[in-house]
């Protein structure tokens, strides 16, 4: 028989975390700082009316855009909150997730042998999802000493004649590092002068705790070049619910509307029915999370620095990246043996891409009882170093 | 009032066990800021008391609350003030409202069993000056005190590790 895998399946390497994945189901009393996702329940007023929704029959598609109250509502959202200005009706698609959204924007920009820059360390999917468009990733260190922000020169550095487009993720997963207005702007005007596309995903931008988000788009002239990506995973506590957002000017947003009608038709008309709700009232739900996840970050960090591990103060979305170096481990090893001796899980930085190596993300999404206990075990596992 | 004081007010509401070296470290404060802080703000009686939300039917002691519902006639000059600050003094009195509506004030009270709530409220309450009906709701079961629900709920399964 013929291998029927295609080269660009083949191509795309397997998921880092898979081996933490099933070392962690094999043991008990472990806890996870390995879970890239809110520990909340998703507020239930938006629970309630969607299943309120349910039992009126409402289970139809809905059109490819997505639930024109849902796009009305974020539309104003967006432009009160972030002064982003997107029309509801001709620059904004309601996609399964930030992971649709990341998936239809690359690929409607991409063609065979387009670089596409990518600041890492990075959430795992935007390099395979460049790589399965044909494209070719081309990864861009952001250091500790930038505080993990996109530095413009290690930007200019790398661009070619290839170079097509730029992928940023500000609140950062792993790293927590946030761009300032000032930050992008010094971005903004290489990624002008270079003529490249932004694509920008902000699904962490309601969770900052020093400075408000500031959206790429609204910097500089970079909304006609940019594609923001959002969703309501992270904010309010909805990532099984699969809802995000894809922001573009009217000719990209065709574009990538065309993939999505054709791969994913509408994003699930139950999850859209709760998005309005978040909208209309949850505010305060999301206010409450977000001012614990502050508290916990304030512990959990301090722990880390006292513990030995020393980590900058991540300023959005909710994980730690302390450096491992000096235990004189590897991140892959410090992670292995951690989870191994003392129960708990933390995902190696190398996993994240370039930059990543020598630190692990521990994501401060769980009770502050379990960071307490995981500080205690990190510390006896420290010691035994 | 500031930011910080809000921190502080929010953790203790949550729990008011938490050492004053945990809630420093979570408020960026120090140890003797957040003490002092949470003095002021007892000596301010924003902060009136610390407690324990008990389940007192897993606690199996089989005591019984009520909620009784009083129309008052209210008094020239004092209007509900003094029957209401009268009532509040009883042991069994645990808590006490005015409210708007069909019936004035709403007490919260409980008692060893059913009789002991219901001669409280007929020796004591019903027969007080001024007060013209009441109406007295025993509590079946209790869902949900101060925020904290009382029925076991399913922790939610999550991935052990997710990027």
């Amino acid at each position: 028989m013929r291998n029927f895998v295609s080269k660009r399946a083949e191509e795309i390497p397997p998921s880092g975390i898979r081996k933490f994945f099933d070392l962690v189901l094999t043991m008990e009393d472990v806890i996870s700082l390995g879970v890239g996702e809110p520990d909340f329940r998703t507020p239930w007023n938006i629970c309630e009316s969607s299943i309120y929704s349910i039992e009126q029959g409402t289970t139809s598609y809905t059109s490819n855009k997505g639930l024109q109250t849902l796009r009305d509502a974020l539309s104003r959202y967006l432009a009160e909150h972030y002064n982003l200005q997107y029309s509801a009706d001709n620059e904004m698609i309601i996609t399964s997730g930030v992971s649709e959204g990341l998936d239809i924007a690359v690929r409607s920009v991409v063609d065979p042998g387009d670089e596409v820059l990518i600041a890492q360390p990075s959430y795992v999917s935007y390099a395979p999802c460049v790589t399965l468009a044909g494209g070719k990733p081309v990864p861009i260190r952001c250091t500790e000493k930038d505080k993990f922000k996109l530095n413009p020169d290690a930007l200019a550095e790398k661009i070619t004649a290839k170079s097509k487009a730029l992928i940023i993720n500000f609140p950062n997963n792993p790293t927590g590092g946030v761009m300032s207005a000032g930050d992008i702007k010094a971005i903004a005007d290489i990624v002008i002068d270079h003529d490249l596309l932004l694509i920008s995903d902000e699904v962490y931008a309601e969770l900052t705790y020093e400075t408000k988000h500031c959206a790429a788009a609204t910097v500089s002239d970079l909304w006609d070049r940019t594609i923001t990506l959002n969703g309501f995973s992270k904010a309010y506590a909805m990532t099984g619910w699969r809802i995000g957002y894809l922001c573009a000017p009217q000719e990209l947003l065709d574009a990538a509307l065309k993939i999505h009608q054709y791969i994913m038709l509408c994003a699930p008309v139950m999850g859209q029915v709760g998005a309005v709700e978040a909208l209309r009232s949850a505010e305060e739900d999301k206010n409450n999370m977000v001012n614990e996840y502050r508290l916990r970050r304030n512990l959990f960090v301090a722990g880390l620095n006292r513990i030995g591990l020393p980590c900058h103060v991540p300023e959005g979305a909710f994980y730690a990246f302390p450096s491992v170096k000096t235990t004189g481990l590897s991140d892959v090893e410090f992670a292995e043996q951690l989870l191994k001796n003392q129960r708990v899980a933390v995902v190696p930085g190398s996993v994240f891409g370039t930059g990543g190596e020598d630190h692990i993300r521990c994501a401060y999404a769980v009770s502050r009882k379990d960071l307490n206990t995981a500080l205690v075990r990190m510390e006896e596992f420290i010691k035994t170093l | 009032m500031d930011e910080k004081d809000l921190d502080l007010l929010r953790i203790l509401e949550e729990n008011s066990r938490l050492s004053a070296e945990e809630i420093a470290t979570m408020t960026n404060l120090s140890k003797s800021e957040v003490e002092n802080r949470v003095c002021a703000l007892e000596a301010a009686q924003v902060i009136r008391g610390y407690s324990t939300v008990v389940n007192w039917e897993l606690a199996g002691n089989g005591e019984v609350s009520a909620i009784i519902e009083l129309k008052v006639s209210p008094e020239r000059d004092y209007g509900y003030d003094r029957i209401a600050e009268r009532l509040s003094r009883f042991r069994q009195v645990k808590s006490l409202r005015l409210m708007t509506g069909t019936y004035d004030l709403q007490l919260i009270v409980t008692g060893k069993n059913m009789q002991d709530v219901s001669r409280f409220v007929s020796e004591h309450v019903a027969p007080m000056d001024r007060i013209r009906e009441t109406a007295t709701h025993i509590i079946m079961k209790s869902y949900k005190e101060n925020g904290n629900t009382l029925f076991e709920q399913r922790e939610p399964e999550r991935l052990p590790i997710s990027p």
